[in-house]
This record gives C-alpha cells, sequence and structure tokens, in this order.
C-alpha cells in the first residue's frame, strides 16, 4: 500500500490523492497549510493543486481548518469512526458504479417487500400486532 | 461460416431465460459460477461474431483491397454475408467494444479507490465500527477489504446475529464476489441481451454469502433472520398497524411462488433459506455447459472460416 501511494503520476484519481494526503496529515503532528503539504509530497503535486485538494476535501467535512498566517493550516478530522464515516459518504459516492462493488448486507425494501418479509419471518404473527 | 457466425448471437437469445432458474434453483456458489461464465463467454463468442462480419464486410471494400493487394471481387463472389450485415454487424461492434472499454475503465478505478478507502480504514481484523445512528452494513473490496458496520445496525442484533453479519461479509471479500460481479457486468456491457445474467449474479452471490454465513455459524434459520431482520431495520416505515394481515390474505389467496416471484431480492434470499438447501442442479448445469460449449465451438468453427476466406481472396 505505501508503494502505492508514493507512486504519484499526472493521472491519478482524485480519490487517491485525497487518500495519500490524508494519509500524510494522519500523520503529521500538527495542522499543515498547503505549503507544507506540497512540501511533504515531495514535489508530486503543484501548489495549487494542493490548494484545491485541501479545499474540496474541507468542503466535504474531511479536513477542519484553522487560519494561520495568510493561509489555512488543515488538520483531519480527529475520530477515526467519524472520519471512516464521512470517507464512505463521500469519497466513494462520486463513483456511478459503487453500488455494484460495495456488497450490502441487506438492500433496502419496497414496503410490500417487508410486508412479505414481516410474515416469512414470523408466519403466526396476529393481524392488528 | 454462412451458420456458424451466427450460432453465438442466437445463443444470446434464450441466455435471459436461464437467467433465473440457475439463481433460483441451483446451489448459488455453482449458480455464479454457470452465469458469470456464460456473461463472460457468450459477451465474448458474440462479439467476435460481429468482428468477423464486419470483416467480410471491409474485405469487399475496392479501395482497402487495392491496398493490401487481394482481391475485391472475389470476397463479393464468396461473401457470406450481405454488405448490409456487414455493415450493421461493424457499427454493434464499434458500440460493443466502446461500452465494453468504458465499464472495464470505470470499473478498475472504481475498485482501485474503493481499495486505496479500505486501506486508510482504521481497523482491528478488517472491521471498521462506524458510529452513526442509521443501520448499515456493507463490504469494502481491498488488498485486504473491509467490513463496515455502523453502531446503528450492531444495536440492533445480538451477539449471534452479529456473528452471522461478519460471516456474511467477510465471504463476500474472500470469495471475491466482486470480480464475480464485474466479469459478468463486462459481457453484459459487451452485449445488453446478456444483462440478466449479470443482474442474477449480483443475486446469486448475496445467496452464496448467506450460505456460507450459515454453514459457519451452523444455522440456516438463523442467517433468514438476520437478513430479514437487518433489511427490516434499514426499511424507513414503520411497521403499518396491520401489515401481517394483509401479507397474509395475499399468500394465502396466491400461494407461497405467487408473491415471492416478483419480489426483491431479500425476501427471496430468505425465503431460499428458510426452504432446504438447493443441490447443484444437474440439468442446468449440464444444459449451460452445452450452450457455452457450442458457442465455443461455433466461434472457432466461424473464425477458421474467415481464415480460409482470407486465403482464397489473397490476404497475405
Amino acid at each position: 500500500m505505501r508503494g502505492e501511494t508514493q507512486d504519484r503520476g499526472p493521472k491519478r484519481p482524485n480519490g487517491a490523492r485525497e487518500a495519500e494526503i490524508l494519509t500524510l496529515l494522519h500523520r503529521a503532528d500538527a495542522a499543515l497549510t498547503p505549503g507544507e503539504v506540497t512540501e511533504r509530497l515531495g514535489g508530486g503535486l503543484a501548489y495549487s493543486t494542493v490548494v484545491t485538494i485541501l479545499t474540496r476535501m474541507h468542503a466535504k467535512d474531511l479536513l477542519t481548518r484553522t487560519p494561520r498566517g495568510r493561509a489555512y493550516a488543515y488538520a483531519p478530522v480527529t475520530d477515526d469512526a467519524g472520519f471512516a464515516a464521512r470517507r464512505m459518504r463521500t469519497v466513494l459516492e462520486e463513483r456511478p458504479d459503487r453500488e455494484a462493488v460495495l456488497a450490502r448486507f441487506a438492500d433496502t425494501l419496497s414496503d410490500t417487500d417487508a410486508d412479505l418479509l414481516r410474515h416469512l419471518l414470523d408466519p403466526e404473527q396476529k393481524p392488528g400486532r | 461460416m454462412h451458420v456458424a457466425v451466427y450460432v453465438p448471437l442466437l445463443l444470446c437469445l434464450p441466455a435471459p431465460l436461464g437467467a433465473r432458474p440457475l439463481a433460483e434453483r441451483c446451489e448459488p456458489r455453482l449458480a455464479t459460477w454457470l452465469l458469470t461464465a456464460s456473461a463472460l463467454v457468450l459477451g465474448a463468442a458474440s462479439t467476435v461474431s460481429l468482428g468477423l462480419l464486419a470483416a467480410t464486410g471491409l474485405l469487399r471494400v475496392p479501395q482497402l483491397a487495392a491496398l493490401g493487394h487481394w482481391s475485391a471481387h472475389t470476397a463479393q463472389r464468396d461473401a457470406p454475408a450481405e454488405l448490409s450485415v456487414a455493415l450493421i454487424a461493424g457499427l454493434l461492434l464499434g458500440g460493443a467494444l466502446v461500452t465494453a472499454a468504458r465499464m472495464l475503465w470505470r470499473r478498475a478505478r472504481t475498485l482501485a479507490s474503493a481499495a486505496v478507502d479500505a486501506a486508510c480504514m482504521p481497523t482491528r481484523d478488517g472491521l471498521v465500527v462506524v458510529d452513526d445512528e442509521v443501520p448499515d452494513a456493507f463490504a469494502v473490496p481491498g488488498l485486504p477489504g473491509r467490513v463496515v458496520v455502523s453502531t446503528g445496525m450492531l444495536d440492533r442484533l445480538d451477539r449471534s446475529e452479529r456473528a452471522v453479519l461478519l460471516a456474511h461479509e467477510r465471504a463476500h471479500l474472500s470469495g471475491h464476489h466482486y470480480a464475480f460481479v464485474a466479469l459478468a457486468q463486462l459481457g453484459a456491457s459487451a452485449n445488453p441481451l446478456l444483462r440478466p445474467l449479470a443482474a442474477a449474479v449480483t443475486y446469486t452471490i448475496e445467496r452464496w454469502a448467506d450460505e456460507d454465513a450459515a454453514a459457519r455459524t451452523g444455522d440456516r434459520g438463523r442467517v433468514a433472520r438476520t437478513v430479514g431482520k437487518a433489511a427490516l431495520a434499514q426499511h424507513s416505515r414503520p411497521a403499518p398497524p396491520r401489515p401481517a394481515g394483509a401479507a397474509l390474505g395475499i399468500l394465502g389467496f396466491l400461494g407461497r411462488r405467487g408473491p415471492l416471484a416478483s419480489a426483491g431480492p431479500v425476501p427471496r434470499r430468505v425465503a431460499a433459506l428458510l426452504a432446504p438447501p438447493l443441490d447443484r442442479h444437474r440439468i442446468l448445469a449440464t444444459t449451460t455447459a452445452a450452450v457455452l460449449v457450442a458457442a465455443t465451438l461455433a466461434t472457432a468453427e466461424a473464425t477458421r472460416d474467415l481464415h480460409l476466406l482470407l486465403e482464397t481472396v489473397g490476404v497475405s
């Protein structure tokens, strides 16, 4: 995994770049400005690209930011579970065929399906329970 | 070539009719393999057929013949298909290749981004618990993949039911079910007639994971109740005052097959788990295998015929 995230090319999907920057921010001790992020990425991305990505991630609630000097310093949203939840809701939802990739335990039900299911599970159920 | 080239195309027509019986009556693991293989083989064979037909058309274009130093006249005389057929085949071939390539590219990107997401999720034994009231649970494919469960879902399940849910989601990951879905959808994107096969695969992988969870926990009835409970927990509408009465009336009137035939995947999964386990349906499996062998042989035959035609017209 490490090798993959370090491998930067011009055609990297946005999700991968965001994940890379998130990992970097998670490993940093303090909040980082776009300049510091660019520097730590080792020249793979332009400063303006980093600013764009950080702004977008902030808009998605993946990052918090505080003013520092003329720029903002960005830090990941701290609680791990909340972070995972937000990632699932935002990054993957951009993909049109996400549902074909995520294996959901139980699909959504129509109202008739729900009734049918209640009956299947409990055939003895009395009407007007 | 006059006949063989059309065989794979014709075999795609009844394929959708076989999808449902395979999904409903055959042991789910075998059904998944058969459906995925069918979508792939028929998708590939029908695409090759379109390519062969289009090639016979190209051979007859005088300008191309002059460029390649072959005889457009002989091609015209010996061509197995009308020029219009070749033209239509060419257009369909273009469409098939473009949609298949787009599907493949898109899916590869989604799977890659899911893998990155999975790797970024903090975890203990591949399980990610998300602090969220809304009940939800799913598996994210990756290297390794992750099972994501919300606290809302965990709160609604007891200990044994949680074990069922985890066994089900882990079966998806360890069985590489996303790959079956992707390959079946690839075949269907090359040939839209095969879409019912791909749709059936998304159902049979759920059945496969259900039966896997049942084998692991040793109780099919409990798996049925857990699937139902989880689905009902996610269903936004609360139970109406007299749900069972209404359903019971319909069920009693139409019999057990009636409402289930048109029901969504969850009630069908639950019903399948409450019924005795399915065996490997010999007749269905043999028929499917025969169809796939016929498609492959016909493609080989048609390709050999095109090769002979190329030699006759003098393509070096």
